[in-house]
């Protein structure tokens, strides 16, 4: 039986993807900061597909309380995915230290410090799958949100090694970089509609994905072309561009 | 955004708020001023219309479900479609379904929708035993028959006006199978049909399509379909085990919206007649799966497309039994004999009223006739008020794009009870549709 640990559940993206693993016939932990905002999820889950479902509160910055988490969950998760993030504000970022951080700790460090834990259970019993929820923003910085982009793509970098690491153990790794998805985080932005996904298509394409065993997705798929022309734009030109 | 009802007229550029928790409702209700629920959007008019959307979309769990009792509790956001694809396979269905599966439970409820099985078992409040919705204000009322009432009937059939419906309880209907015995019983013109409906009242579900072009003899020629939740024994291609499970419904895609000459009065004729023949031929009892019986359109995704870009509507009225024969000829031989195409036009004996202040069926028949809109369309639909209220009849608000304000109140009775309910609980100030609007509701 799958065991799957979905942190940042109610997260638009991570209530699809409970809804993916759920019908998979999965049970599962969500995580929120506020667990009673799961109530009605772990009903509706388990109502749906006769799984067990168990709402935990988690809050990301609170670096000190995760491996209690991580250890009070029996039984150990076989799936981890870390789906929490946080967009931030950039032009506040510049000067004010603490959003900096929040939105580094909150996409990067808090990441590293509950997936290392889940690495290091699953490395012990040679199975499992981790999977990260980075973002085309890692790609390259941009002006806009490089904090937020930085951030992401030191977790990119952080579950590419992970996977490197974990290769032989049979452990595997998912990194998912989504472009534009039309969620809470994005809400009233002026998304362009062609390239938006919704959150469920961006859940199955990551189901799939680790179902196959798959390193590493872009979603929509289209975004990896778009992503490797952004990135081979020579840095003289980039600097100049208004991104 | 662009937003339009399932008639895709009128199309306007709508902001659309969606929500995950009651705070976040609170909110959005605090920051707009004119704003309506919308589910998913299968109203075919504007009753779902409005500058300031509130979609329920993310408001879609099911909370709790009682496999003694049938009574399910849920968010207003859950389709029809959900609850067939969790609950058949265990053995119960929703009370009440309409033509469609692809409508909210919201929508459901706002619009007091009725389904094949209204003479036998009413519209889907009868089936509510209670509902939660948020106030203007942002407070949060439960109420029921019982609790609340008049707000729970302004509630049922209130087009959003009321407040947003959370959460609801429904009372489910056990079934065996997923199957449906159907018989057809051709009409060859319009009293036969009466006649078989008088008849087939102990039927759970009927309705009849209709020729609207036929004439002389053939003058309302109809097919009655009469359908009945099957019982196991009657499966011989199935397993017993497998008696509550379908494969996968078949579906296509409607590829374009089509041009707008595609439908013509000679497109219509041959499509009805040879509907009508094929049918004809088919007479006697078969077994369907319920998709097939109940949303044999939602097999064509999309068809709504297939009247060009003008858009269409659906002109439903209901007519009280005693006009029925005389009424629904005059209406049905204007609507022949006028330059309008009538395309699916779908004929149903309603059972007795409900309480819902603003709920559209009463006891009588119920015709709904689709139209593709052209320039002459609305001034003709304005005749058939006249008709159809000359003879104490009534339009369907869900289906509806085009009603003038003095035929609303004067086919509503309870139009000024309702609009004092919404003045006292400050929603008038909070929730209006496009509709509501155009009909002073
Ligand atoms: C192919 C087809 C067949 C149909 N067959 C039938 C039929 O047989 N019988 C029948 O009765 N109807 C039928 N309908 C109409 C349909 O059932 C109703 O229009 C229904 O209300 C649509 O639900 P929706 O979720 O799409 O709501 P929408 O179209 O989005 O909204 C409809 C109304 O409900 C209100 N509403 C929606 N959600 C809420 C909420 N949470 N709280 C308060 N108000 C809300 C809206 O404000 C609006 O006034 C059919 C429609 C189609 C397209
Ligand atoms: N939307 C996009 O366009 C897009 C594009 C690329 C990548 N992504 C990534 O996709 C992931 C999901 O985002 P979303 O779009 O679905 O956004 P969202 O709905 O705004 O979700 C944000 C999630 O992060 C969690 N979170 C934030 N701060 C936290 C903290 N301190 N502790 C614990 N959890 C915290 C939230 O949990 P609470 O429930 O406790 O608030 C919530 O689950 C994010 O990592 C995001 O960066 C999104």
């Amino acid at each position: 039986m799958t065991q799957v640990l979905i942190l940042g559940a109610a997260s638009d993206i991570g209530r699809a993807l409970a809804h993916e693993y759920a019908r998979a016939g999965s049970n599962l932990y969500l995580t929120a900061r506020k667990a009673e905002r799961l109530e009605a999820d772990c009903s509706d889950l388990a109502l749906r597909y006769g799984i067990q479902v168990r709402a935990i509160e988690f809050d990301a910055l609170d670096f000190a309380s995760h491996s209690t988490l991580y250890s009070s969950l029996d039984p150990a998760p076989t799936g981890v995915i870390y789906v929490a993030g946080y967009l931030g504000d950039n032009e506040k970022a510049q000067s004010d230290f603490s959003e900096a951080r929040r939105i580094i700790d909150t996409n990067y460090s808090a990441a590293v410090s509950l997936l290392n834990l889940a690495a290091a259970s699953m490395a012990i019993k040679r199975t499992g799958f981790i999977i990260g929820i980075s973002s085309v923003a890692g790609e390259r910085g941009r002006g806009s949100n490089y904090y937020y982009g930085s951030a992401k793509a030191g977790l990119s970098a952080y579950l590419s090694g992970l996977r490197n690491r974990l290769a032989a153990s049979g452990v595997t790794v998912l990194t998912v970089k989504p472009g534009f998805v039309a969620t809470k985080m994005t809400e009233g932005m002026p998304l362009p509609p062609l390239l938006t996904a919704r959150a469920e298509q961006v859940a199955g394409a990551v189901f799939r994905a680790q179902q196959k065993g798959r390193n590493e997705i872009f979603s929509l798929w289209y975004w990896r072309p778009i992503m490797a022309i952004i990135r081979s734009i020579p840095e003289f030109i980039f600097k100049k561009l208004s991104l | 955004m662009k937003l339009s009802g399932w008639g895709n007229f009128p199309v306007i550029d709508a902001r659309i708020h969606s929500f995950r928790s009651e705070d976040e409702l609170r909110g959005i209700l605090r920051e707009t001023s004119a704003c309506i629920a919308r589910g998913l959007g299968r109203s075919y008019g504007d009753s779902s219309l409005q500058r300031e959307v509130i979609a329920t979309g993310q408001w879609n769990r099911l909370l709790h479900f009682d496999d003694r009792t049938g009574l399910l509790h849920c968010q207003s956001g859950v389709s029809i479609a959900d609850l067939l694809d969790v609950f058949v396979p265990r053995g119960w269905f929703p009370p009440v379904v309409p033509g469609t599966r692809f409508v909210t439970v919201g929508g459901a409820i706002a619009s007091d929708i009725h389904g094949k099985n209204h003479h036998s078992e009413g519209s889907i409040s009868s089936h509510v035993p209670a509902l939660d919705l948020m106030l203007a204000n942002g407070d949060i009322r439960h109420c029921s028959p019982e609790q609340d009432a008049e707000l729970f009937w302004s509630t049922c059939g209130g087009m959003g006006l009321t407040g947003l419906i959370l959460r609801a309880k429904l009372q489910m209907r056990p079934i065996e199978t997923a199957y449906i015995r159907q018989e057809l019983r051709p009409g060859r013109n319009l009293d036969e049909i009466l006649a078989h409906f008088e008849d087939s009242s102990s039927w759970t579900y009927s309705v009849a399509w209709l020729d609207c072009l036929a004439q002389g003899r053939d003058f309302g020629r109809s097919i009655l379909m009469l359908g009945e939740h099957a019982g196991p024994a009657e499966l011989s291609h199935v397993n017993a085990d497998q008696a509550l499970c379908l494969s996968a419904p078949r579906t296509i895609n409607t590829p374009i919206t089509f041009p707008n000459f595609a439908l013509n009065r000679l497109s219509v004729r041959a499509f009805n007649s040879l509907y009508y023949y094929r049918n004809k031929s088919k007479t006697g009892t078969s077994l369907q799966r319920y998709d097939d019986f109940f949303f044999p359109l939602d097999a064509i995704i999309g068809w709504n497309r297939i009247y060009g870009r003008r858009g269409f509507t659906q002109y439903q009225f209901v007519l009280p039994r005693s006009a029925g024969s005389e009424g629904l000829a005059t209406i049905i031989r204007t609507i022949g004999g006028s330059s309008e195409l009538p395309f699916l036009t779908v004929l149903k004996l309603f059972g007795s009223e409900q309480p819902g202040l603003l709920s559209f069926p009463t006891e009588g028949y119920t015709l709904a006739v689709d139209f593709p809109i052209t320039r002459t369309l609305f001034a003709f639909l304005a005749r058939l008020d006249e008709i159809v209220q000359g003879y104490g009849g009534r339009v369907y608000l869900t289906k509806d794009v085009r009603l003038s304000a003095a035929s609303f109140r004067s086919s509503y009775p309870n139009a000024e009870r309702f609009a004092a309910l919404r003045h006292n609980n400050d929603a008038a100030a909070k929730f209006s549709s496009l509709q509501s609007e155009r009909l002073e509701i």
